[in-house]
């Protein structure tokens, strides 16, 4: 077996055993944490789509964050006062509905991929970075400045929304739907990096010259890359407004992108779990350094200078170094 | 089935004051290679650029097997069927050579949107590719990376990427580009044997190859053509002797 495989066996693994343990032992936070985490990860899994294997860097991905926070937060809030979002021309009602929830959250962020997506790439390089931001920084002012959904102050949902056959107030129970979903996101993207399509988007990453010579137009591979990208991340946004009962435009802010960013390049860029594994070392240090300070973020800077300085291909880079396919 | 496959009529670019290419008319025919020579700074690469697509003429036009493809970009030009080969190895270096070859194959072949199915083992695929590397002689290296790769060996590769589009030409920039005296020799048989597939537009700075493979030649200086013809004719051409070849004995 491949030394990567193992490695990310393991972290999939331990990610599991520890809110399994806690549960057994009885202690509901570290299952928060963990929930946390592997939210956190899919979110990266997203982002890790289009930075890592399409070279976009986007500073914007907490548009689609916060998309999936908002789609929750507005359907679930008309759910929870029985007054419907809108009732001309169809009559469209709130709802307290996980699936349903996630089909929104991912629809409105694709959408938003679309239309960001279809302008900013027209550009590369620092501009790619600096039009995501100007689009999220244009969401977040937006949240802010939208009083029906609670403006600056965020919305709160009394109740976890409802997933078919499960408690999704039981602290495991939620833990387990948001480790499913996570682990079928590392699936299709680890069957996606072998796929056509995988191969194209990372030679265009390497050499668009040579992807456009033998025919293959790299503006709509990466437009492809980003939406399905924002989708997921979409998808995330829509798990941790649910995890915390709340949105708050914070979701929107250019910190989330970065934090996020964060998660890919502690991991690994362009590595299947490098968002698990960078979300999982940012997780920690926040548990762990926030108790003993508020300025915990100086070590995080630290442990990022030392990766981004000493270790390419990230943490998991480091463990079992570069790879190459070999057939 | 027309003689002309790729037809260039009468195109000018320029960038700003300097005129890099003056109404540039040439052919290519079916079964020929028609090489293009020219003191550097001539304006080949320009030519070059606007023939395969990534810059758009100012005026004039390229006509493409019967179909005018000046509006057409570069990757729709190529899946017209005209393969480019690079002056300095334009390769996804971190991917395996096979890697490079089967995305070759893909690009000639269409549906890249598929998202599941695991494209190296796709044996349609796997077969093209093999069938170019072997013809080129990288089969053995078929499982390294691109990078780890000797230059006389990118070269290659760049022309087993063209063979795997099956393309109706080819557009070659330098494939002869410091390979050294064997490898020039070694990549001219293969060219000389290349021309009964597909016709080759070669633009080289190698005189001796050239002149062992070219149908045709057209001398490009300053933007302009100055002379097409066949080989012989060109090398006692008084106009081209004078702008370019200098003094210097022919071969």
């Amino acid at each position: 077996m491949r030394a990567e495989t193992l490695l990310n066996a393991c972290v999939l693994l331990a990610l599991a055993a520890v809110p399994l343990w806690a549960w057994v032992a009885d202690e509901p936070f570290t299952i928060t944490l963990a929930t946390r985490l592997a939210i956190l990860a899919l979110a990266g899994v997203g982002l890790n789509l289009a930075l890592g294997l399409g070279g976009l860097v986007s500073l914007g991905h907490a548009v689609f964050f916060g998309i999936g926070g908002y789609a929750m937060g507005v359907l679930a809030s008309h759910a929870q006062s029985y007054t419907p979002l809108t009732d001309w021309p169809v009559l469209i009602e709130g709802t307290k509905s996980m699936p349903v929830i996630w089909l929104v959250a991912m629809g409105a962020s694709g959408l938003a991929a679309l239309a960001i997506g279809a302008l900013s790439l027209r550009t590369s390089g620092v501009y790619f970075i600096m039009i995501t931001l100007a689009f999220g920084q244009m969401f977040y002012y937006f949240a802010i400045s939208w009083p029906a959904y609670g403006g600056e102050d965020g919305l709160s949902i009394y109740v976890r929304n409802g997933f078919p056959g499960l408690n999704t107030l039981d602290p495991i129970q939620f833990f387990a739907l948001c480790y499913a979903i996570l682990a079928l996101a590392l699936w299709a993207m680890a069957r996606l990096m072998r796929s056509a399509f995988g191969l194209a988007l990372v030679a265009a990453r390497q050499n668009a010259a040579r992807v456009e010579a033998v025919g293959i137009a790299p503006y709509r591979l990466r437009l492809v890359a980003f939406v399905l990208s924002g989708m997921i991340t979409g998808l995330a946004g829509a798990l941790f407004a649910d995890l915390n009962r709340f949105v708050s435009p914070v979701m929107f802010s250019w910190q989330t992108s970065g934090e996020i960013i964060v998660f890919v390049i502690l991991g690994g860029v362009a590595r299947l779990y490098g968002p698990v594994v960078g979300a999982a070392v940012f997780v920690l240090l926040e548990h762990f350094l926030g108790g003993l300070s508020e300025f915990w973020h100086i070590w995080l800077g630290a442990v990022l200078l030392g990766v981004v300085l000493f270790a390419r291909g990230g943490i998991i880079g480091l463990v079992v170094g570069r790879e190459v396919r070999r057939d | 089935m027309t003689e002309v496959l790729l037809d260039i009529r009468g195109i000018t670019k320029r960038f700003g004051a300097v005129t890099a290419c003056e109404e540039v008319s040439l052919t290519l025919r079916r079964g020929e290679i028609h090489a293009l020579i020219g003191p550097n700074g001539a304006g080949k690469s320009t030519l070059i650029g606007q023939i395969a697509g990534s810059l758009r003429p100012d005026a004039g036009s390229v006509w493409f097997d019967g179909h005018d493809v000046t509006a057409l970009d570069t990757a729709a030009r190529a899946r017209a069927g005209l393969a480019r080969t690079f002056q300095i190895s334009s390769l996804a270096m971190e991917m395996t050579v096979l890697q490079n070859a089967v995305l070759g194959a893909l690009g000639a072949r269409g549906r890249v949107m598929r998202f599941f199915r695991d494209v190296m083992r796709d044996s349609a695929l796997r077969a093209v590719a093999r069938e170019a590397l072997d013809r080129v002689g990288l089969w053995d290296v078929a499982a390294h990376r691109v990078g780890d790769l000797s230059h006389g060996q990118r070269r290659q590769l760049e022309v087993a990427v063209a063979l795997t589009q099956a393309p109706k030409a080819f557009l070659m920039d330098e494939p002869m580009a410091g390979l050294g005296a064997e490898g020039s020799a070694r990549m001219t048989r293969f060219l000389d044997g290349l021309r009964q597939h597909a016709p080759i537009l070669l633009v080289e700075h190698d005189m001796d190859a050239v002149f062992a493979l070219a149908d045709r030649v057209s001398v490009l200086v300053y933007g302009r053509v100055i002379a097409t013809g066949a080989p012989d004719a060109i090398r006692r051409d008084a106009r081209v002797r004078e702008a370019y070849l200098g003094d210097e004995a022919l071969p």
